[in-house]
């Protein structure tokens, strides 16, 4: 839909022309403020039937019988898809989608039927209903640092290699001065965005699937779409106007999009399918647990000799997903000789896939963690440790950096943070019960882009529209692409509508990988450009349809770059820790971070601080067990699985430091939305080691793990000390 | 119990009060108030976060105080007077708290938004009231404690945080919510 002209008002003045680094309000924001703004499940077609999925109460085995007969006959019940009766599905590249197909059951969660009825309440109980008879086999979903059937696979997420050595890690490790060795863990984490997985599909006679979908990219749900249902990808629309959150979990086209067309095909009826909250676990995939060994050999002065880093983490047996969590290693500090390696299980689970800074956040948990262990054994200020490991190129590829500040951020961290005089004893700083300490982290994400077309099209009012298949999942899309078009055509935000949200606008990339306004950005940009180059060899009043101009940036943001391009930043935490109760809060957050040119410092600022946030939750709330008797994550909703609340969250502060990078795409920016969460967790745990002078390297730092470490204050009950 | 073979739904006709407006529902029984605003209203403000209590994206003000709509079935709050956040702008002028949250960048993806709001609307008028929080010492209460005798002093940003902490928002817009509050409090 094509958002209102009037919201940029406040800014800029007349008379101050430059859109980029002002920072405009977010033009949804008053649509999203009085609930005008709708998402997938909020468009409810005439004659609307509802849908609600059967998952598998099995980890593994096949449905032998399922009990269709007794839900059909309750009131209001259309139908009860199951696999021998689903429309039958043509190829996709992802076998997650292959639903209802066979009577295989790959983990427990996996979609076995799906009742449709009138109402959303007749659809439930009718869920609830279905009896499902299986055959069980052997389930094995314990992820182990040694389990058997580890394997290395031929690359991790994002493409990256799953194995890189340079020089000789083993003899450089054994001939350094001072070492660290040691194994983190992480448990699988769920994306959980606030708007859980939904879509309204309806077929119409001519055979056109229209479909409003909560995705980060609907391009590729309509060719997903049509290769499933084996129409024209021009057959398909789909919409994703408003998308409440995704973190990853919405990048590709889940379950229910396709359950939902098929429910619409099979009772010619628009349907409406929501996943329920405790569904989301199974099905949309989650931050793969992860067991991290790191080595670190330094010299006496602190600089790294020897580093490797060895990831194991599990997959399904539908899909080989595998965290890269050792790919920031590759980039990170100096290391002569260096080992990263990943490995990986297939087990009876579900599905992991992307969540925020997949491959960084976990890796850089550990690598971070690491090196406050070497500072710790080198006795050098963190800060300074990492100081003293910049390296002059990306170690592993030995390409010159586009341009790398962690050291400013680092510097300007902790100039802002007070890190000066930092009490460099872990374990002392007291306030009555409370024990206090401070950490540091630091934090990367690459640089991504894809190729994008967009149109901009002049009017004859002297207003401008932008349109591209862009997808705004919280991040200010719209905003900042109104930026970038009127900073080319010499105009003012407010006159340039911006048009994105659906499939069928020019094609654009997904918003994922922190990459939408660079690739969008880019193509917005080169179109403008091109506008801009018309309407000057324009004489005249402009004709009455106006003048338009198109682009694509295949070849140009297709190009490999010579250079490692990064951003980079850095983290510094304040926690107290609790010694009656063991629990930790933190106190204060400030980030750091250099990613190029910052194009709206109002959007900007929201998303580094709602990684942050996020990075708070996986250091100390978080966690989801993979219960091994039933096969199945244990905190599958809100209530158990704890995303952070309004009181966990402090001052949290993000700043950044200039950054020209003229080797990145026109606008000069780098990707914002996942740098927030990378190096938080690892800042938090450090600044938790500092306040209480043990290492706990299993995250989350729940009271259970700290309560055992923490010396009784005078008047703690007992419980409080007899924990394990 | 109906007999088998010839099952009916149950329905119940409702009267509530939306956003100002008397209006006489036929609902199933089993109906939520979330979904009786959502799908029988087309009032899509109010957000189905979890269905079960857990993250707020579903809060009403029920009688003026703020409610987990998921949790109350619609035919249970039959002649209740419901504030949704399509009702708290007055035309096209929008109430304190939203424009606050707009001020304040309050929001990302927006699912938690209109509960937030619902929320802190509330949650301001049981401050005003009296009522404390886990936050509020008994000495930073206002000099007669009783609920009813006004808001604890000082209204900070701990007292904000503690009783909007039944409101999940997952792109974390936590600092620049409470900032938000806190502007529309002092006006």
């Amino acid at each position: 839909m094509t958002d209102a002209l009037s919201q940029d008002t406040a800014l800029p003045s007349p008379g101050a022309p430059l859109a980029l680094d002002s920072a405009f309000p977010r033009r949804e924001a008053r649509e999203k403020v009085t609930g005008a703004a709708r998402y997938a499940a909020e468009h409810t077609p005439p004659d609307c039937a509802y849908a609600w999925p059967v998952p598998a109460t099995v980890a593994r085995g096949r449905v032998t019988a399922l009990h269709t007969a007794d839900v059909l006959a309750l009131p209001g019940v259309l139908a009860v898809l199951t696999h021998t009766d689903a429309p039958r599905l043509g190829p996709s590249d992802d076998p997650t989608l292959a639903l209802l197909q066979d009577d295989r059951v790959p983990h427990r969660g996996w979609y076995v039927a799906l009742a449709v009825a009138d109402s959303l309440e007749s659809a439930r109980a009718a869920a609830d209903a279905l009896r499902v008879e299986y055959d069980t086999d052997e389930h094995d979903v314990r992820l182990t640092a040694d389990h058997p059937r580890l394997y290395t696979p031929e690359e991790a997420n994002g493409g990256h290699p799953a194995v890189r050595e340079r020089g000789d890690f083993d003899a450089a490790f054994a001939a350094a001065d001072v070492r660290v060795d040691a194994t983190y863990t992480m448990p699988a984490l769920h994306n959980h965005p606030m708007e859980p997985h939904a879509s309204t599909a309806w077929w119409t006679d001519d055979g056109r699937l229209t479909v409003y979908d909560s995705s980060q990219g609907s391009a590729t749900v309509r060719d997903t779409l049509a290769g499933l249902f084996n129409v024209p990808e021009d057959a398909v629309t789909v919409l994703s106007e408003h998308v409440g959150g995704g973190f990853g979990a919405k990048g590709t086209p889940r379950a229910q999009v396709v359950l939902a067309a098929m429910a619409a095909r099979h009772t010619g009826r628009p349907v409406k399918l929501a996943l329920p909250r405790h569904q989301l676990a199974a099905v949309v995939g989650h931050r793969a647990p992860t067991v991290q060994r790191v080595r670190l050999g330094a010299s006496s002065d602190g600089v790294i000799t020897a580093l490797a880093h060895e990831v194991v983490t599990h997959t399904s047996t539908v899909r080989e997903f595998v965290e890269q969590a050792a790919v920031p290693a590759r980039t990170m500090y100096t290391s002569p000789n260096s080992r990263t390696t990943h490995r990986v299980v297939a087990l009876d689970v579900p599905t992991p896939s992307w969540m925020r800074a997949p491959g960084e956040a976990s890796g850089m948990y550990a690598l971070e963690s690491a090196m406050d262990e070497l500072a710790a054994a080198t006795g050098i200020d963190p800060v300074e440790l990492r100081l003293r490991n910049e390296p002059a190129a990306e170690p592993d590829s030995g390409r010159p950096f586009s341009s790398r500040h962690l050291a400013d951020c680092l510097r300007e961290g902790a100039r802002r943070f007070g890190w000066e005089g930092r009490e460099a004893r872990s374990g002392v700083r007291r306030a009555g019960d409370l024990l206090l300490g401070t950490g540091v982290a630091s934090a990367t994400y690459p640089v991504l882009v894809s190729p994008s077309t967009a149109t901009a099209h002049a009017d004859r009012d002297g207003s401008y529209t932008i349109l591209v298949n862009a997808t705004d999942i919280g991040t200010g899309a719209r905003t900042v692409l109104a930026q970038i078009a009127a900073e080319v055509l010499g105009t003012r935000p407010d006159t340039v509508r911006v048009d994105i949200g659906r499939s069928t606008l020019p094609t654009a990339p997904l918003a994922g990988g922190s990459s939408g306004t660079a690739s969008w950005g880019w193509a917005v940009h080169k179109a403008c450009t091109a506008l801009a180059g018309k309407l000057r060899a324009h004489s005249g009043e402009l004709p009455a349809e106006g003048l338009s101009a198109s682009a694509d940036t295949e070849e140009e943001a297709g190009r490999e770059s010579p250079y490692a391009r990064h951003a980079f930043g850095a983290h510094f935490a304040e926690v107290q820790v609790d010694t009656v109760t063991g629990e930790v809060r933190v106190r204060r957050l400030l980030g750091v971070y250099a990613a190029g040119r910052i194009l709206n410092p109002r959007t900007a600022r929201s998303q580094f601080i709602g990684g942050m946030t996020m990075g708070i939750g996986m250091a100390l709330t978080e966690s989801s067990t993979m219960d091994a008797g039933f096969g199945d994550f244990a905190e599958r909703d809100l209530a158990a699985y704890h995303v952070p609340s309004c009181a966990d969250a402090p001052a949290i502060e993000a700043y950044w430091v200039e950054e020209d990078d003229p080797h990145l795409n026109p606008m000069g920016s780098k990707g914002i939305g996942e740098i927030g969460i990378v190096g938080t967790a690892a800042a938090v745990a450090n600044a938790v080691h500092h306040a209480v002078g043990v290492r706990l390297r299993d995250l989350p730092l729940t009271p259970d793990r700290l309560l055992p470490h923490l010396a009784t204050a005078p008047h703690a009950f007992p419980l409080a000390v007899s924990g394990k | 119990m109906p007999e088998r073979g010839a099952p009916e739904i149950p329905v119940s006709l409702v009267s509530l009060r939306v956003n100002g407006t008397w209006l006489s529902l036929r609902l199933d029984n089993r109906t939520t108030l979330l979904d009786a605003l959502r799908e029988h209203l087309d009032l899509v403000g109010a957000k189905k976060g979890c269905d079960h209590g857990q993250c707020g994206a579903c809060t009403v003000l029920v009688g003026g105080r703020r409610a987990n709509s998921c949790l109350l079935l619609a035919v249970a709050c039959d002649g209740s007077d419901v504030t949704t956040v399509e009702g708290l702008a007055e035309g096209e002028r929008l109430h304190p708290v939203q424009e606050a949250f707009v001020a304040h960048d309050a929001l990302q993806c927006g699912y938690c938004t209109p509960g937030q709001i619902c929320s802190a609307v509330g949650m301001l008028a049981e401050a005003a009231e009296g009522h404390p929080s886990y936050a509020t010492a008994p000495d930073r209460l206002a000099a007669d404690s009783s609920p009813g005798q006004g808001a604890p002093e000082p209204f900070d940003a701990l007292e904000i945080r503690e009783r909007m902490s039944g409101n999940l928002c997952r792109c974390g817009a936590y600092p620049n919510i409470v900032d938000a509050i806190a502007e529309a409090a002092r006006s």
